[in-house]
């Protein structure tokens, strides 16, 4: 003999409304999502929008002249400034960044290759605000001079988390039977280092890098007190404060009028196109290298 | 294709165990709780079971034996459900429960585990203690009332409340494997389920704690059905009722898929089986 | 041992430890700098509400506030919705549209903290204080956090400002950790006839709350040390007003608005002590966070 039907499965009442809870709390999960995805469309939309159509082949090439407002204004300057100290910055990181990380990886102890990690990790939580006071104490003060140089300073030291993070990381998936082959043919343990770990690893650090470039190409916060008294008409010298282009949407959202508004449109959808495509490259960047280690296991 | 040996011949069995086990009461007597018909199983396109058909019958120990990768698990998954967290699975056929076809889409899989209940291989207790692991799915089901009560009565009757009782509030992690395993069976008994489907409860634990589980199973299935996978044959003749024997089949392009070969009384299957295949599994005649 | 191995590990180490010598670098020069500050006024400095350049008199009190209501009602407002992006990310995203959504809230976190910024003070802050704010005064006016509507800028554009920073990292973090969870926990909760959501509550949600709560905590650091942004909708406010639709300032953003220069004797060793208090919150966030997950990952380690 056999029960028939739904009394074969028991307490449906009280599973009904837990299921109507569970999806809820789905819905809810859901919307939240959609919140985060909305918002980002919103911003981005807002920039493109209103800062597109601003582009002109003159904002792209003519730098800001303050004094003479008839002038075509553009924001040439700040574009140079940018490239300048992101470059000089990413010079500075770089190597120190890979020397940190082949120390952590290859001759530290456990003790070391904690303190690094702790030092990292609150090197990156430090807010991008105090590190340009710490720039600015330590080095702008003293000269009584702000300087392209002082800002990429102030970008190294955020960059140093990310690539010594990213490029730890790739180094650790360096098979050590790769080592040991280069060792046991007796290449001495630099040259293996150097010839054989690094080599593997590059495309990982390249990857950090990106990421850390698109990071603090963006970056107002250290700028302020290091290369923001600058002179008007585009510059390359480093040792002079140059316009960057956060810190010419900083000043330009701050003014009430118009074209100024309009410019700071235009710069921010250029900083955040320049940063999207950056992140994308990481991430392909990414993929490409993890297929390559995998293959090399 | 079978060979029927004769009613009369029987075989050199390939294990000689000590079991408590009961002789079956007639069929006539034996309420059926599960009626699989036709039952085929696929992942993506790819076939794990095909054609199964049986009847599993109420307060007895069901056993499913068979070679490594005939589909044992999936079929048992099939029962309470669970195969449903896979996205490529896909099933045909009927599994009727009680009389009610549990398989089809519109039939929420949550309801059937509650009354069908599972134990895993590996140990799985939650990350809190004793208590709270056998009070958790009470709290879920909606059986608050007594709490104290039904845990002490799971936990007897999975033969670990002397074991636990001084340390019902530490966490069950402590606990060996054999006790985690037994906490397990607790768990899953506390929300008085109908079925106890086990996926090789024991293929992880040592003699001693297998031979704990195996009373438990005997002790029990005056209250509940049990059915239980094993790759065990000993296992599988000192504990069961009926057994089921799964094998390969293969077909074309190196497709393989699981069969039910046979599925009798447990006496008989490994004493005079009626097809071939399962006298060379049980004989030990290969792997 | 041979030369060049000598010299890669001298060169190596040095810069090992150049990087541990940083953080001391810049708590010693920050410190160093506001030295005048702290002489001057002692800690009596911490609660003080004034800021007056001209009789060179400061306290970091308003801004101090500003702060924590701003960050924690960041938080606030961002951990539960991180949270749920980390389940939607991890539990029911179809396949379709798992990797795009996924991209997309990281894509959030790239954006510069000026774009949001200029955003912010061009479309957020009006649409704000058009509908949100008269909408949240109407409603939730007996409390005073939600008095009179803004004219300009706000503590509240501010806040919503800093949920939206704050709101990548979180769910990110939280998304890695409900992957993480063992599966077989969650097949033994499924199992016993959980629904979804008594799953997701009694085994996820509970096996991974010391690393939501790491996360929560470095959101809080990130909303704290967040400048330019806030000083770009917050308005510069100088008195502590309990009113979320007036203007106020945060730490970070006062030191962000006074770039330009300073005028009184005492201001910018006052600013150093500005940033002093933040790099204190920074690193004990920091720590905080470094603890948790390590006794988090000892825990979890005993299985």
């Amino acid at each position: 003999m056999s029960t028939a039907g739904h009394g074969a499965l028991t307490r449906t009442k009280i599973l009904k409304r837990q299921q109507a809870v569970s999806r809820a709390m789905e819905g809810v999960a859901w919307l939240a999502a959609f919140t985060a995805v909305a918002i980002l469309v919103v911003v981005v939309w807002s920039v493109a929008r209103r800062g597109a159509s601003q582009l002109s082949f003159d904002f792209l090439t003519k730098p800001q002249i303050a004094y003479d407002p008839t002038q075509p204004q553009g924001l040439a300057n700040a574009f140079v400034g940018t490239f300048v100290i992101v470059a000089i910055a990413t010079a500075m990181a770089l190597p120190f960044g890979i020397l940190v990380a082949i120390y952590v990886n290859e001759f530290a102890t456990r003790w070391i290759r904690n303190a690094i990690g702790l030092v990292l990790d609150l090197l990156q939580g430090v807010p991008a605000i105090v590190i340009g006071f710490f720039v600015f104490g330590l080095i702008v003060l003293p000269l009584h001079q702000q300087s392209a140089l002082a800002a990429s300073f102030a970008l190294a030291v955020m960059m140093l988390p990310l690539v010594a993070r990213t490029t730890i990381e790739v180094l650790k998936l360096v098979p050590s039977s790769l080592r040991e082959a280069s060792l046991g043919l007796g290449v001495p343990r630099w040259r293996t280092v150097v010839g054989v770990v690094l080599p593997q690893s590059v495309g990982g650090t390249l990857t950090g890098v990106t990421l850390a470039v698109a990071r603090v190409a963006g970056e107002t916060a250290p700028i302020l007190f290091t290369s923001s008294l600058v002179a008007n008409g585009t510059s390359w010298n480093p040792t002079h404060a140059l316009m960057t282009v956060p810190l010419a949407i900083f000043e330009l959202s701050d003014q009430p009028d118009l074209p100024s508004q309009q410019r700071a449109w235009a710069a921010a959808f250029v900083l955040l196109m320049f940063i999207l495509f950056a992140s994308l490259a990481a991430r392909w960047l990414a993929t490409r290298s993890k297929r390559k280690l995998g293959r090399a296991r | 294709m079978t060979e029927i040996l004769s009613e009369s011949s029987s075989i050199e069995p390939a294990v000689r165990v000590e079991t408590k086990r009961q002789p079956l009461p007639p069929r006539e007597r034996l309420e059926t709780v599960f009626e699989i018909e036709n039952l085929d199983a696929l992942y993506g396109s790819k076939a794990a079971l095909k054609g199964v058909s049986m009847e599993i019958y109420k307060n007895l120990v069901t056993a499913i034996i068979g070679p490594s990768g005939c589909g044992k698990s999936t079929f048992i998954r099939c029962m309470n459900r669970m195969n449903d967290l896979v996205p490529s699975f896909s099933q045909t056929g009927t599994i009727r429960y009680h009389g009610y076809d549990i398989s089809t889409r519109d039939v929420d899989p949550v309801a059937v585990r509650r009354t069908i209940g599972m134990v895993f291989q590996r140990p799985n207790p939650f990350p809190k203690s004793i208590f709270d692991n056998v009070a958790w799915g009470l709290k879920v089901l909606g059986m608050k009332d007594g709490l104290n009560e039904r845990v002490e009565k799971a936990l007897t009757q999975a033969a670990l409340w002397d074991e636990a009782k001084d340390r019902l509030k530490t966490n069950a992690l402590g606990l060996s494997g054999g006790q985690q395993q037994r906490l397990c069976i607790a768990r899953a008994i506390a929300v008085e389920p109908d079925v106890v489907l086990m996926d090789e409860p024991a293929s992880a634990l040592d003699p001693i704690a297998t031979q704990k589980i195996e009373e438990l199973m005997h002790n029990l299935k005056s209250e509940y059905t049990f059915v239980i996978v094993t790759h065990n044959m000993q296992q599988a003749a000192r504990v069961a009722d009926m057994t089921a024997f799964f094998s390969i089949s293969r077909g074309e392009e190196g497709a393989r898929w699981g069969e039910l070969i046979e599925y009798d009384a447990t006496e008989k299957i490994f004493t005079a089986p009626s097809d071939k295949r399962t006298e060379d599994y049980v004989t030990g005649r290969f792997g | 041992m041979r030369l060049g191995d000598f010299v890669l590990q001298g060169v190596a180490g040095a810069a090992a430890f150049a990087s541990l010598g940083l953080v001391a670098l810049i708590v010693i020069e920050i410190v160093h700098r506001a030295r005048p500050a702290y002489s001057a006024f002692g800690f009596s400095f911490v609660y003080r509400v004034i800021w007056d350049p001209v009789h060179d008199v400061y306290g970091a009190g308003s801004y101090l506030f500003g702060t924590v209501i701003t960050s924690f009602g960041a938080l606030l407002l961002a951990a539960p919705l991180a949270i749920g992006i980390g389940l939607f990310l991890s539990e029911l995203a179809p396949k379709g549209i798992l990797a795009p959504v996924t991209a997309l809230v990281e894509t959030l976190a790239a954006i510069p903290s000026v774009v949001i910024g200029l955003w912010g003070l061009i479309v957020l802050a009006p649409f704000l204080r058009d509908h949100v704010d008269p909408a949240l005064h109407s409603v939730l006016g007996f409390i005073p956090l939600f008095g009179q509507a803004a004219v300009g800028p706000s503590l509240f554009t501010a806040i919503i400002v800093l949920t939206i920073m704050i709101l990548p990292i979180i769910a990110s973090i939280s998304r890695e950790l409900f992957l993480a969870v063992p599966s077989e926990l969650k097949e033994g909760a499924l199992g016993l006839g959980a629904t979804r959501w008594q799953m997701v509550r009694g085994v996820s949600l509970s096996y991974s709350r010391s690393g939501i709560a790491a996360a929560m905590i470095l959101g809080l650091g990130r909303a704290l040390g967040e400048a330019i942004a806030v000083t770009q909708v917050i308005g510069g406010g100088t008195e502590i007003l309990w009113n979320l639709f007036t203007p106020g300032d945060t730490l970070a953003s006062k030191i962000a608005a006074n770039y330009q220069g300073t005028s009184g004797l005492l201001e910018t060793p006052a600013l150093l002590y500005l940033a002093t208090i933040l790099l204190v919150f920074s690193l004990i966030t920091s720590v905080l966070a470094q603890l948790i997950v390590r006794h988090a990952a000892r825990q979890h380690g005993a299985q």
